[in-house]
């Protein structure tokens, strides 16, 4: 009792009142539905009945699923494509971008531009873009130069690659602006003792700039990564998995498991099924690139 | 040194001994700024012709790039959207060729309801906004500022969130919304349904903490030695001192919250609700294409005109993302 009124005259009291928010908005929306994931799992949830105890069926389900290894191999492919295009890319921007005298912020804003955008309006912009015919807007650029006209999202073999290119627009410049952050951070002693080692520009980019923003170059892959796994809005916006199931992504079966067929606990099952492949794939990467990571 | 630095530009040069690099530089150090005064173009670099123009063709190059990638798609929209449906789709590239066509602004506002979602994305928005500021704020001064004896443990739970991918918190989250725990209540087709989860932002929570660890702990006790409580600690010592921080903060929950599609179209179903980002693809097969572009470039212009005048905390907090990823 005693401690009590104590911890209250300390201040606990209102420390507690003041965590409050936090501490009911995190349990519920975040700690408590990690925690139900892992049970809906192994259960069947309809919301009319009881969840019943189904073991590892949802599981089995899902794998059995014949788009399933469809869906991984779709996902793989955009996450390939993505880092393919997206990662190489904003690198080159924010070097070059980096030793400018002036006009910095122009470059960034330029840059950052397509980032504010509302993906969804990006996406059925690009939607029009990308129309196959010989009007389309992509075709009639292209025209000019005498290639195409292409099918672009109509087409099974090029659908994956239009979502990527339109993707990759939408975000490259968060990825500029991460470097460029990080650029600043080099240290130009470094530069001055390799150049009095005699070396030239690509010496020092190669030898001084990469090293250094080797932490940030392997975090930013590894969320990159995530990220593009967890790839929604543009398959189901632009193709909602077509044309023939070629731009069918996990996150989309997910999706339509749970929110048009109803199956809850398949739904969750592939969730965490993603997740457990995600957190593996985290784990053996900074296992492996631990040793030349500076963070 | 000038002579180890002349064959500078030339690529094929035979390679010099290993450049002298530390290994392990201290951990972020990122932003000290006496070691970013120079790039990695030395001044006697930038003396020589060949490599200044070599620099400047890159730099104008890509400027050329990020022009017409950037700006083009939302140049494009502006020009198509004040353009006649026919001559978007005969001509997409062409300007004008039947005379514009101010009318679609004020079609899609008015008869295509736009302004009626273009209000509930801003309310969606602002209630966002409100509680991520108020769980972090709150959250980020008791752990940082308070520090009770639980604190380590509250902020390890927060930052184990940040490393379950979203996706997994989906369907159960759903749930959990359909039917709260203990209060048995639903919020499906209310607001607190997109704006409570907002809140449970582990990013914001631990960008508002390190920055609260950072400010001086002397202040506290002043203020506390002059009889302050921690409430009046909070309102009037420590947020007029995070403000850099808390206006990063909410531009990026506010941007996010207009930005955000799939949530908001789980949880509001009902159509008067929804915000423009779930609108907008339900609209697309029943209004004309021309109005259909004006709403899209009304979307998206809000996002772009807050983006343009807070242009520098932006940039700032976009760097200071990948310092904290990092």
């Amino acid at each position: 009792m005693n401690a009590t009124i104590r911890w209250v005259r300390g201040g606990g009291l209102s420390t507690l009142l003041l965590l409050l928010p936090l501490l009911l908005v995190f349990s519920y929306f975040a700690w408590f539905p990690i925690g139900r994931a892992v049970v809906m799992s192994l259960q069947e949830t309809n919301l009319v009945t009881d969840p019943v105890w189904v073991g590892l069926d949802n599981f089995r389900h899902v794998l059995d699923d014949p788009l399933f290894w469809t869906s991984v191999r779709n996902t793989l492919y955009f996450t390939g494509l993505a880092l393919l295009f997206g990662y190489p890319v904003p690198l080159v921007l924010a070097v070059v971008m980096s030793e400018l005298r002036r006009g910095k912020g122009l470059y960034s804003a330029l840059a950052y531009l397509p980032v504010v955008v509302p993906p969804v309006v990006a996406v059925l912009l690009w939607r029009f873009f990308y129309d196959a015919s010989q009007t389309g807007v992509f075709n009639t650029i292209l025209g000019w130069v005498g290639l195409g006209p292409f099918a672009w999202i109509q087409d099974a073999s090029s659908a994956m690659p239009s979502l990527v290119l339109q993707a990759t627009w939408a975000n490259a410049g968060a990825t500029v602006l991460i470097y460029l952050a990080a650029l600043t951070g080099v240290r130009g002693d470094l530069y001055d003792a390799a150049e009095v080692d005699g070396a030239g520009l690509w010496h020092k980019i190669w030898h001084v700039t990469l090293p250094q923003l080797r932490g940030v170059l392997l975090i930013t892959l590894i969320l990159q990564v995530i990220a593009t796994f967890q790839v929604f809005t543009e398959p189901y916006l632009m193709t909602n998995g077509g044309p023939q199931n070629a731009t069918v992504t996990v996150l989309l079966q997910i999706y339509n498991y749970a929110f048009r067929f109803g199956d809850y606990g398949a739904a969750t099952a592939l969730s965490v099924l993603l997740a457990l492949f995600l957190a593996v794939m985290s784990a053996v990467y900074f296992r492996l690139t631990r040793s030349w990571s500076t963070t | 040194m000038s002579d180890a630095v002349k064959d500078e530009p030339r690529v094929t040069a035979p390679a010099p001994p290993p450049p002298v690099v530390p290994a392990v530089p201290p951990r972020r150090q990122r932003r000290t700024d006496a070691t970013s005064e120079r790039g990695i173009l030395s001044d006697f670099d930038w003396g020589r012709a060949g490599t200044r123009w070599g620099v400047r063709i890159a730099q104008a190059a890509v400027l050329a790039l990020l022009a017409v990638a950037s700006l083009g798609p939302i140049l494009w929209l502006a020009r198509a959207a004040v353009s006649t449906t026919q001559d978007t789709l005969r001509t997409p590239m062409a300007f004008w060729p039947s005379g514009a066509d101010w009318a679609n602004l004020s079609t899609a506002w008015n008869e295509a309801q736009i302004s009626h979602y273009f209000a509930n994305t801003v309310w969606v928005a602002l209630g966002s906004w409100f509680v991520q500021l108020l769980v972090a704020t709150t959250g980020g001064y008791v752990l940082a500022v308070l520090r009770p004896r639980y604190a380590p443990v509250v902020t390890a739970a927060v930052l184990a969130t940040l490393f379950i991918p979203g996706v997994v918190v989906l369907v159960p989250l759903f749930l959990t919304v359909l039917d709260l725990p203990l209060v048995n209540t639903s919020l499906l087709n209310s607001y607190w349904a997109v704006w409570l989860p907002a809140g449970a932002n582990a990013f914001n929570v631990l960008l508002v903490k390190r920055f609260m660890d950072g400010l001086p702990r002397d202040v506290y006790e002043a203020a506390r030695v002059d009889g302050a409580g921690p409430f009046r600690l909070l309102w009037s010592v420590v947020l007029p001192m995070s403000k850099p921080i808390l206006g990063v903060v909410s531009i990026f929950a506010f941007l996010n919250a207009w930005k955000d599609f799939l949530w908001p179209q789980i949880v509001l179903p009902e159509p008067t609700l929804q915000p423009l980002s779930v609108r907008l693809p339900l609209i697309r097969d029943t209004v004309e294409l021309d109005v259909f572009l004006a709403a899209l470039l009304i979307s998206m212009a809000l996002p772009i005109v807050i983006f343009l005048v807070f242009q520098r905390l932006f940039l700032r907090g976009a760097g200071l993302g990948g310092a904290v990823k990092g």
